[in-house]
């Protein structure tokens, strides 16, 4: 008797969104990135199509992050400065694309004006030529000015640009389409409001298929296996037809990783719990490790030894 | 769920005309109206306006100039099947067969060459079942035809012959009951499908007894229906009922989001 044959049939397939754009498209990028494709579950090549790898976005930002001491050395002096950092992402750390995050336009952290973000964001396109991410501070109304200006100023750059929530939708859609980005929709660990941001972006007339569906991140032992859960569903609904799911999907972990105190208390505080050193960049490493393995398409990652970890297992998964 | 739309029928007078006076105005606009509506499937019935194979072959081009939705025909013999096959330019859902073996015979093996799928009618030479479990038995004869023709699962369409309500009440649980089992045979299952509007046959309330049964049968598993796609309210039910099945992701606006996708 024949072994049956066990592969699962797909009908729907996960949209491919294409980062930056080179001279030809109208940008001035030295590569684009895509991500997406694929008509099978993650790394499942026998039963369908992955065709492109996960990819690393390396972590920017405007102002220096509220990181421990320990992880901010591991970066280096380049911290202080959002070009030297990307550089060095690109250059040293070979991440794919970069991910900017405007955290000093925050009220509460230096409350920089949309002119001095436009500024960063034009400073990095300048010095590196990675596709690039460019997220607002996380403050609706802040990031409801921060945006159009950083939108504009990376005009033809075809970046993708978060993050559309059910509240702020509509300007993230204009400037997008203005200024020719793709965009983050974003829902709160909730996969009912992920579908729904998807519906609200169709409706105000952009093309669901330039999303890029962010389910927020839960760092490890903080939800981590609701956020992983919901990238499956997703997936299969996506595979099983449903348009509204069949995004890529976009991890934040360095960001959210060194928000724990497992990952940002030393052994001074958690007595047998070994050298933060070590331990701040395996959490977020490990957190990585379990978003790839559930279909993660882009991971932001920042400490140099999480980079290469992941990239190490990209490949040998790939 | 499957939407096979029912429109191009030639049971109802425009689709008789067009038939009759080769004009496809009427057949298209409804291709394009049910399409529109979300249509998996366009149902072709010939009915008795014809019993000609280049008239089936006729309509079937007059929806295809129209639209790209796949086809169901509407008819079971041999020999019209096999010139309608041609023409159909995605694998079609041929509607239907019996569990008598010699239709059986007959119409497998077509659809097996066109890789198209098959609606099984669980009745048999003694006619239409009156218990769940002679449906299942029927069921099962279809169910081992089509593994036999080397059609996959998903390629057969059961249907458990649905009874009017205001004159055969019992049959209703048989029913259900039977729907629930076929879903038993394989996995992945095989598709389940009816004839909805039988249930109220003949009785006041239509619209509600056909919008209250189809929400029972699909949570017994029913995955695709026969119906008047343009009917909102039964639309709306469909959805809601596939929902709370977790058959699809809820979202708020899912309603709004199904008609525009």
């Amino acid at each position: 008797m024949a072994i049956p044959d066990v592969k699962e049939k797909w009908t729907g397939k996960i949209n491919e969104v294409t980062i930056g754009a080179t001279k030809d498209d109208g940008g001035t990028r030295g590569k684009v990135i895509t991500v997406g494709g694929q008509t099978t579950l993650p790394f499942l090549e026998f039963e369908g199509e992955v065709p492109h790898k996960t990819v690393i976005a390396g972590f920017v930002s405007d102002t220096p992050p509220d990181w421990p001491d320990v992880i901010k050395h591991a970066i280096g002096n380049e911290i202080n400065s959002p070009v030297e950092w990307a550089q060095k992402n690109v250059e040293e750390y070979k991440c794919d694309l970069l991910s900017l995050k405007l955290i000093g336009a925050d009220p509460n952290v230096n409350d920089a004006s949309p002119a001095d973000c436009a500024k960063v964001v034009q400073d990095v396109l300048k010095a590196v030529d990675v596709p690039l991410i460019i997220w607002g501070c996380g403050d609706d109304e802040k990031d409801n000015h921060v945006l159009p200006e950083c939108s504009q100023a990376a005009k033809g750059e075809n970046c993708l640009i978060g993050s559309a929530k059910e509240s702020n939708y509509m300007t993230i859609v204009a400037i997008c389409k203005a200024d020719k980005h793709k965009i983050i929709s974003e829902a709160p660990v909730d996969i009912n409001i992920g579908k729904q941001v998807n519906i609200l972006l169709q409706d105000a007339g952009y093309d669901i298929k330039d999303v890029v569906m962010y389910q927020t991140t839960a760092a490890l032992g903080y939800g981590f296996d609701y956020v992983y859960t919901i990238f499956e569903r997703a997936r299969i609904a996506g595979l099983k037809g449903d348009n509204l799911m069949a995004m890529p999907l976009i991890c934040e972990v360095a960001g959210e990783t060194y928000r724990v105190k497992e990952a940002t208390a030393d052994e001074d505080v958690l007595p047998g719990w070994g050298k933060l050193e070590k331990r701040g960049p395996m959490w977020e490493a490990t957190c990585a490790g379990g978003y790839l393995q559930a279909g993660a398409d882009i991971l932001i990652l920042a400490h140099p030894q999480a980079i290469s970890n992941l990239q190490d297992s990209i490949n040998k998964l790939s | 769920m499957i939407f096979i739309g029912e429109r191009i029928n030639a049971g109802f007078q425009d689709i008789k005309e067009a038939i009759q006076n080769k004009d496809p105005e009427a057949i298209k606009k409804w291709a394009a109206i049910q399409t529109d509506a979300n249509a998996t499937y366009l149902d072709v019935n010939l009915g008795t306006a014809s019993n000609k194979p280049e008239d089936l072959c006729w309509m079937i081009e007059m929806v295809q100039e129209e639209v790209d939705t796949p086809i169901s025909i509407d008819n079971n013999r041999p020999n019209m099947l096999q010139e309608a096959m041609k023409v159909c330019k995605k694998p079609p859902l041929v509607n239907s067969t019996t569990a008598v073996e010699e239709k059986m015979n007959a119409l497998f093996p077509i659809v097996a060459e066109y890789n198209a799928s098959i609606i099984g009618l669980v009745m048999d030479e003694s006619g239409s079942p009156a218990t769940a479990d002679k449906r299942v038995e029927n069921a099962a004869k279809l169910f081992e035809k089509a593994v036999e023709n080397g059609l996959s699962p998903d390629q057969l369409f059961i249907d458990p012959i649905i009874m009017p309500l205001n004159c055969m009440q019992e049959q209703c649980k048989e029913i259900l009951n039977a729907v629930s089992q076929f879903t038993l045979f394989s996995d992945p299952p095989v598709h389940i499908v009816c004839g909805l509007s039988n249930i109220s046959s003949g009785a006041k309330y239509k619209k509600l007894i056909n919008r209250t049964f189809m929400a029972m049968l699909i949570t017994n598993g029913l995955d695709a229906a026969i119906l008047d796609v343009t009917d909102t309210e039964m639309v709306d039910t469909i959805l809601t009922a596939e929902l709370i099945m977790n058959k699809s992701i809820y979202a708020d606006a899912y309603v709004e989001a199904f008609r525009k996708t």
